[in-house]
């Protein structure tokens, strides 16, 4: 493999890093509260927000994982897209927004406190603070790692004199503090504005990628011919659960990712939904994540595809990949794909159970870079994942900061403290997030079970989150008592169920199983759809029986955060594609298209 | 704010795009050989007009914007 960097990568990326932190210098004289700096002073357009909506989420991991997932299981990963994130974003868009921006709340768990009480916002606030750092860690450990694998930098640090491992360490460093510097500066207006700056340079590094990948394979029709069979079409097999890529069936599909998980995460998730608070008026905050729905169903080409590519394409030489491991994986045989084979820390390569090496599926979009992308646009290339890896990073520090700061600091540690006092807790606990996600992620190095571990953590506190929102905003009669043991009882169904199921071929442990394996399941991604439904399942039923026994809140405190006691914002603009509920209509008619043509 | 994010969006593809294009043209009589992996094209070239063209017209917009913006607020 004979990639090398050359200056003009280098100069591309240096560039890059300049218009960063030259946004936060430039946007430094305008924090002058805290309000300013933690929450943009609600001074943002849509459409700079709902870029900056989809920016925040599309982390290293998003880039990484949705390509390593379409070379595993092919356009069938398009649901977490068509099925998933676009309903639910134009479900808060409609439907939510009026509350959260129209509460004057902050941050959702200060919405929790005043539609139910203390002790609910504090759960979530604690469990949202943690989650968020440590998952930045986590993305900032995937980063570096693969940075490290494409073994692009090796020469240039041993140039320096330095050991190889200080490619995995100087690209952690130097990606965070960059973050860290243009956060500090510019607070979250920094961060949204860079997002978007982000989200056109992924955009930039992405797209020639699948253009050429597409010419290579002959077209649209060449990637159909050449992939496995099915792995083109979003629906196929999908019935059942014996037959579907996921192993799990329609339901299973629809109401854990579609309804459960993809809702959980795009209404409650205070990192997607501070983009849409910091707009400038109740319209703009409405049509955010409308506005971001657009691309969001355009990205499953940009980075779905590139994975599909990954397998698909004809390898008359297997050079890029057979010099790493010297192993010609099954495919590769047949001359097809550059998805290498996985070897461990000591360079060994992994077989499974029955002798056939396991494919390393998280290199898709590194090898495709290299592939493909000349020395020039190599450095546009790994821009866009450091652009990817930073946004992610950011959107994460950001909402961390702000609750940190409003939900945790002024809530428990100091209440009464001047403005300047609070502006000083958001830089310092910018500063300590940073440094608490970098510690996490050599702890994520360290013991690669607890990365899977948190991961699953994650997954239990989101779901049950979804109920106790729905009950809260649509439902007046939802009590603080119902809202807070509703959440621990979703918590504690997802445990149970995690102790009672096993993935197929998994060991009891970690994947589950501890009390008693009662049913396997196919998969470990159908063994978290299930728990996420018995979650959901469980905060909403045990929020409405504590509610019915216990006090509810008066109307009056309700005004303003319950469907049935808000005036409802009647949106008349002019323009059609001004109005929330038409853009709502045309997007979700946009996915079920998707849906159709390329079932 | 009194920034308008498209001025400087604009201006960074214009300077990626500008130097993808030099570097392009100046590799490609030089060494042909190095767009073998891009399928023979000269992506550097092609991609970079793109991104030129591109940030001209969001520097210009937002150059614009950045104006009327400071016309309202004065």
């Amino acid at each position: 493999m004979n990639s090398s960097l050359a200056w003009i990568d280098y100069s591309i990326i240096i560039i890059y890093f300049a218009f960063v932190l030259g946004i936060g210098f430039a946007l430094k004289r305008y924090m002058k509260t805290s309000s300013d700096f933690l929450l943009s002073g609600r001074s943002i357009p849509a459409w700079v927000a709902g870029l900056a909506f989809i920016s925040a989420n599309l982390g290293a991991q998003e880039v990484i994982g949705m390509a390593a997932s379409g070379a595993k299981y092919g356009l069938a990963t398009a649901h977490f897209y068509w099925l998933g994130a676009i309903p639910a974003m134009a479900f808060v868009g409609i439907f939510m927004m009026p509350f959260y921006y129209g509460s004057r709340a902050r941050s959702v768990p200060e919405y929790l406190r005043l539609r139910f009480d203390e002790k609910t916002r504090a759960l979530n606030a604690i469990s949202f603070a943690l989650m968020t750092i440590m998952s930045s860690g986590i993305s900032m450990y995937a980063m570096a790692l693969l940075i490290e694998n494409l073994h692009i930098f090796d020469a240039p640090i041993e140039a320096l004199g330095l050991p190889k491992s200080w490619v995995f360490h100087l690209s952690i460093l130097v990606s965070a503090l960059i973050t860290l510097g243009y956060v500090y500066l510019g607070g979250l207006t920094s961060a949204i504005y860079n997002e978007v700056l982000q989200f056109f340079l992924i955009v930039a590094g992405f797209f020639p990628l699948v253009w050429l990948g597409l010419q290579n394979v002959g077209g649209w029709q060449g990637l159909v011919a050449g992939a496995p069979e099915g792995f083109t079409q979003v629906w196929r097999g999908m019935t059942s659960a014996e037959t579907s890529p996921f192993g799990v069936e329609v339901f299973g599909l629809a109401m854990g990712l579609g309804f459960v998980l993809s809702f959980a995460y795009w209404c409650t998730d205070f990192l997607v939904v501070q983009r849409a608070m910091a707009a400038d008026s109740m319209s703009a905050a409405r049509r955010t994540p409308l506005i971001a729905a657009f691309p969001k169903m355009i990205f499953p080409f940009l980075v779905i595809v590139p994975g599909i590519i990954a397998v698909a394409l004809p390898t008359p030489t297997t050079d890029a990949t057979a010099a790493a491991g010297e192993v010609v994986t099954e495919a590769q045989a047949m001359g097809r794909g550059i998805i290498p084979a996985k070897v461990n820390a000591a360079g060994e390569v992994q077989y499974d159970t029955d002798g056939k090496p396991v494919l390393d599926y998280d290199l898709a979009i590194p090898n495709m870079l290299i592939h493909y992308f000349p020395t020039g646009m190599l450095g546009l290339g790994l821009t866009a994942l450091l652009a990817s890896f930073m946004s992610g990073m950011a959107g994460n520090i950001t909402a961390f900061n702000t609750v940190w700061t409003f939900d945790i600091y002024q809530a428990y540690i100091k209440p009464q403290a001047s403005d300047k006092h609070y502006l000083w807790m958001g830089h310092f606990a910018t500063f300590f997030g940073t440094a608490i996600s970098i510690a996490a992620a050599y702890v994520a190095m360290s013991f690669n079970n607890i990365m899977d571990l948190l991961q699953l953590v994650f997954a239990f506190v989101n779901a049950p989150l979804l109920a106790t929102f729905l009950l809260g905003m649509f439902w007046k009669r939802a009590s603080a008592h119902g809202a807070f043991y509703g959440l621990l009882s979703g918590f504690g169904a997802a445990i149970i169920h995690h102790g009672l199921t096993l993935p197929k071929g998994a060991t009891v442990g970690v994947k589950g199983g501890w009390i008693q394996v009662l049913e396997v399941y196919r998969t470990e991604m159908a063994q978290n759809f299930w728990a996420a439904i018995y979650a959901w399942t469980a905060c909403f039923v045990v929020t409405i029986v504590v509610s019915l026994i216990t006090k509810p809140h008066k109307d009056e405190e309700l005004v303003g955060l319950v469907y049935s006691l808000t005036p409802h914002t009647v949106d008349e603009h002019p323009v059609w594609y001004k109005r929330p509920a038409a853009l709502g209509v045309v997007v979700v008619a946009a996915a079920i298209a998707l849906n159709v043509i390329f079932r | 704010m009194a920034i308008d994010i498209r001025a400087p969006i604009g201006l960074l593809f214009l300077i990626l795009g500008g130097l993808l294009i030099v570097y392009g043209a100046a590799t490609h009589f030089s060494n042909p050989s190095m767009y073998a992996r891009s399928l023979g094209i000269n992506i550097n070239i092609w991609w970079g007009l793109v991104m030129v063209g591109f940030g001209a017209g969001m520097y210009y917009y937002g150059a614009r914007g950045a104006r009327a913006k400071a016309t309202t607020t004065e």
